[in-house]
């Protein structure tokens, strides 16, 4: 229950942390330390070297601008779930932060750091699949930009690559009047969800992202539900039908926390009760 | 085995503790064995049952999921904190008159994790006080007096605040 012995660094830029990890490959970067410290106070891993990220400022901040919002990889995840520049747009990310973890664990836990993390049952990378989010990813040989859909490979694994940093996300704006809902249901506030669905949706846009997670391999798009939702023009019946999707795709596993039926099940009721939340937010905005 | 050892600086309650410690050292053990302030517990040590909270520049952390050499330059308090003297903190008088502990393991945790809760939410509703709770793990009192208790410290504070 201690952490092993390593090396530690703490650059105060953003070019040292990706020299370091250009040279050290089996270096661990540490951002709020949430998931890594626990690892570490656990033996789970070893590393030779910590780089730790909590004194790059230029990392931390979150900025809006016309076309949609970069916010930086150690932005704290309380800060963002506090910031009321994105409750217009971006409302489902601040809903869904709420369920991550605690008081205790946003105020250190970024933004970035639980997305790189990828763990299968966290809540913020579903959000990103269903914002389009995009990636940005550096390394001491360049940068490269990742969609989402690409972003999240399976159990804790992304396309990050040995010595890549994710450095900030880039949320484009949701088409014009959206909606959106997030409903997750797990044994405790702030456990990792047994399911949990983000949709977000445009009548006029004839936008529907639908997205599942707390199952298998982690969050994932349900491209059946989407169409289902913008072919029944957001009906109660394509609400239903939407839901089916959900349960018919995903493929939970039995495991201590809940049998794999049920899973299957409530995640058709999350699907459906993210799906209502997201069409009457959506009913509810001003039409031009 | 890797033998570094960094030289920090930390402010823990009014307090500057400067010492040379490895960089493996959890800021929950510095707090305990290095600064010798023993108020702040040591539960699971993988940041799940919350005894260890303290407030890290005025907001609630855990300290067994940071390392020592983190905090170097930072502002922290912990429970030691909260009495003046024999005068205890309203916290402290309402979880004492309503009875919210029963070892008291989890008490200090829970203690730092309301004083932050509070001073932001100086009026909270029951939902509001156990989501702010959830992050606390206490595994005598089954919440209902601690609920109670912090209800009752929202009044108290309250109080305080407007009297002359």
């Amino acid at each position: 229950m201690k952490p092993p012995s390593f090396a530690y660094r703490d650059p105060a830029t953003l070019e040292d942390a990706l020299a370091l990890l250009a040279a050290n490959a089996d270096a661990r970067p540490l951002a709020g330390g949430q998931s890594l410290m626990p690892m570490l106070n656990f033996r789970l891993v070893h590393p030779p070297m910590i780089v730790d990220l909590n004194r790059i400022s230029a990392l931390a901040g979150i900025v809006i601008g016309a076309d949609g919002v970069n916010i930086g990889a150690m932005t704290r995840q309380r800060d963002a779930e506090r910031h009321a520049g994105l409750a217009r747009d971006w409302a489902l990310l601040m809903e869904a932060l709420r369920h991550v973890g605690h008081i205790q664990t946003r105020s250190r836990g970024t933004v970035g750091g639980s997305l790189a993390h990828n763990d299968p049952a966290a809540e913020l990378p579903a959000v990103m699949l269903a914002l389009d989010a995009v990636m940005i990813v550096r390394s001491a040989v360049g940068t490269r930009k990742i969609a989402a859909t690409d972003f999240f490979v399976s159990l804790l694994t992304t396309a990050l690559k040995a010595g890549e940093l994710l450095v900030s996300i880039h949320l484009p704006h949701p088409p014009r009047h959206a909606g959106f809902g997030f409903a997750e249901i797990a044994r405790r506030h702030g456990d990792f969800a047994l399911a949990a669905a983000a949709v977000v949706v445009s009548r006029g846009g004839n936008h529907a992202r639908v997205v599942a997670t707390g199952m298998g391999e982690g969050p994932r798009r349900i491209l059946e539900a989407e169409a289902a939702l913008v072919e029944g023009k957001f009906s109660d019946a394509a609400i239903t039908a939407a839901a089916a999707a959900v349960s018919t795709a995903v493929e939970p596993v039995d495991d201590l926390h809940a049998p794999a039926w049920y899973r299957k099940k409530i995640a058709g009721v999350m699907a459906a009760r993210a799906c209502r939340d997201a069409i009457t937010r959506m009913a509810g905005q001003t039409n031009e | 085995m890797n033998d570094e050892r960094r030289t920090i600086r930390v402010t823990i309650n009014g307090q500057v503790f400067e010492r040379a410690v490895a960089p493996n050292l959890l800021l929950s053990d510095f707090i305990r064995h290095e600064a010798e302030l023993t108020g702040t517990h040591v539960g699971c040590e993988h940041g799940v049952c919350g005894a260890c909270t303290i407030l890290y520049e005025s907001q609630p952390a855990r300290s067994c999921l940071m390392l020592a050499v983190q905090a170097d330059g930072a502002r922290l308090e912990t429970i030691e904190s909260l009495a003046k003297g024999d005068a205890l903190h309203p916290l402290q008088t309402a979880f004492w008159e309503k009875h919210g502990l029963q070892c008291g393991y989890c008490t200090p945790g829970i203690l730092m994790t309301m004083k932050a809760f509070l001073a932001e939410t100086p009026n909270p509703s029951e939902a509001e006080i156990r989501v702010a709770l959830s992050g606390n793990l206490c595994r005598c009192t089954g919440y209902q007096q601690i609920v109670e208790a912090v209800r009752h410290a929202a009044a108290l504070l309250s109080a305080a605040r407007v009297a002359p």
